[in-house]
């Protein structure tokens, strides 16, 4: 939600809408917005979508007419694609593996007699 | 766009109405949204000493991860553990919402400003401690934690929410290890007993003070941040605990415990609440190793989180060279 300088995305990777956003370098064209919406009191800020604007203030108001025009939200959070630092896809099994094989971490792992309350 | 907070058009008192009307409607409370000081300090203050809990219950487990019986034991407990630092950090964001700094909150923790639940002020003497905790300790906190789903504030419910999800392993992992136990000799099954006896009373102060004792609560509930009373949670932990601990196979060492017809819930004794507010003080068995101990992993951690700063800025100086 700050302000930094659109310049090359990071050597994290990052996603695909992100690497768009390097064209923002290009003169005259807005910077990419990723939006995200709060539906209701309670509920997280959820990823709905992007768009170009050409600061932040803007952002705000175009995410408000693009992505709420029917009551979807009650707050909207805004941030320039290049601050957003992603795993890449193609790290997918390697990023995610480790959990995989750890099935104890689950409660269904353990055998509990079905005559046992509240467990 | 510009919220509420912004609009000099709403003074104290509406923006108080605002407020109290949200709460009356039972919807949450958001980071944004203007909250009466009390409001936000209670809140830091009872998610602080929620996140120091998780924090300080990894020393009484961690413990034995490195004597674990097997494998699989070990495995499970690293897990467990793990999970509890997870639970810490969820709760420290939720409070970093309302303004608070992680740093500062540390700060207070190993100065002793800030409490934390006196359950882990008690020692773990044997493995079967491992169980017992995972059976009692954590299903007295998921009966407090439960609730507090659908507490007022936004961040701080939707931390419970995360939390009491992976609660449930915990649980289950510890009747299971006690379940293993009372299978094996008389020895084993003595070892659970004896476990069992030290950790129950400790487990019903869990709850907090008797209802007549507990200044905070009313409070408290107006404002839909506690929804039960500590006394309510705690019958409720009694009553769902004595069926289980049937099924295992041991007792509780309550000579009172008895299920009560008319009420239609087990009686018992009343906790020794002087022993309660002493560990409170920081007389317990424990408080001063556990504090030491969070103190030495702060203090000899600095480094590390010092080299890692220098090295970030670093970074960003060669990016901005290139």
């Amino acid at each position: 939600m700050t302000e930094t300088n659109p310049g090359p995305t990071s050597a994290n990777g990052t996603e695909t809408n992100a690497s768009a956003t390097s064209a923002s370098a290009t003169r005259g064209e807005w910077p990419l917005y990723e939006v995200f919406v709060r539906g209701k009191r309670g509920l997280n800020h959820v990823h709905v979508g992007s768009l170009h604007a050409a600061d932040d203030q803007m952002a705000l108001h175009h995410a408000r007419d693009v992505y709420t025009r029917r009551n979807e939200g009650v707050s909207i959070w805004v941030v320039r694609s290049s601050d957003v630092t992603a795993s890449s896809p193609d790290e997918k099994d390697p990023m995610f593996a480790p959990s995989g094989d750890k099935v104890y971490r689950h409660p269904t792992f353990y055998d509990i007699p079905a005559d046992v309350p509240h467990m | 766009m510009t919220t509420q907070m912004n609009d000099s058009r709403f003074d104290e008192a509406q923006l108080q109405e605002q407020f109290d009307a949200t709460i009356e409607a039972k919807d949450r409370i958001e980071p944004r949204d203007w909250m009466p000081e009390a409001y936000r300090k209670t809140l830091i203050r009872q998610v602080a000493q929620h996140a120091h809990s998780e924090i300080i219950g990894m020393q009484p487990e961690g413990n034995w991860i490195s004597r674990a019986p097997s494998l699989r034991r070990k495995a499970i407990l690293l897990a467990k553990v793990q999970d509890e630092a997870g639970h810490g950090l969820y709760l420290y964001s939720a409070t970093e919402t309302l303004g608070a700094t992680r740093n500062e909150l540390t700060e207070k923790l190993v100065a002793g400003k800030q409490k934390y639940s006196s359950i882990f002020n008690y020692p773990t003497l044997s493995y079967t401690d491992v169980g017992t905790i995972g059976w009692l300790v954590d299903g007295a906190a998921i009966c407090n934690q439960v609730p507090l789903c659908r507490t007022s504030f936004g961040p701080y419910g939707r931390a419970m929410i995360r939390i009491c999800k992976e609660e449930s392993f915990h649980q289950r992992q510890g009747y299971e290890l006690l379940m293993t136990m009372m299978r094996g000799t008389d020895a084993q099954r003595e070892m659970v007993q004896e476990s069992v006896n030290r950790f129950w009373w400790p487990a019903l102060m869990m709850f907090g003070p008797p209802d007549d004792n507990s200044p905070n609560t009313e409070q408290s509930m107006a404002w839909g941040i506690k929804t039960h009373t500590n006394d309510e949670l705690r019958q409720k932990f009694v009553d769902m605990s004595v069926p289980q601990a049937e099924a295992l196979g041991v007792t509780f060492p309550d000579e009172n415990l008895t299920w009560n017809e008319e009420r239609g819930h087990y009686d018992f004794s009343t906790p020794n609440w002087d022993e309660f507010w002493d560990v409170v003080k920081g007389n317990g068995p424990c408080n001063t190793q556990r504090i030491a101990h969070r103190k030495r992993a702060w203090d000899e951690g600095a480094w590390v989180r010092e080299a890692a700063l220098a090295f970030a800025e670093n970074q960003t100086a060669e990016e901005a060279v290139k």
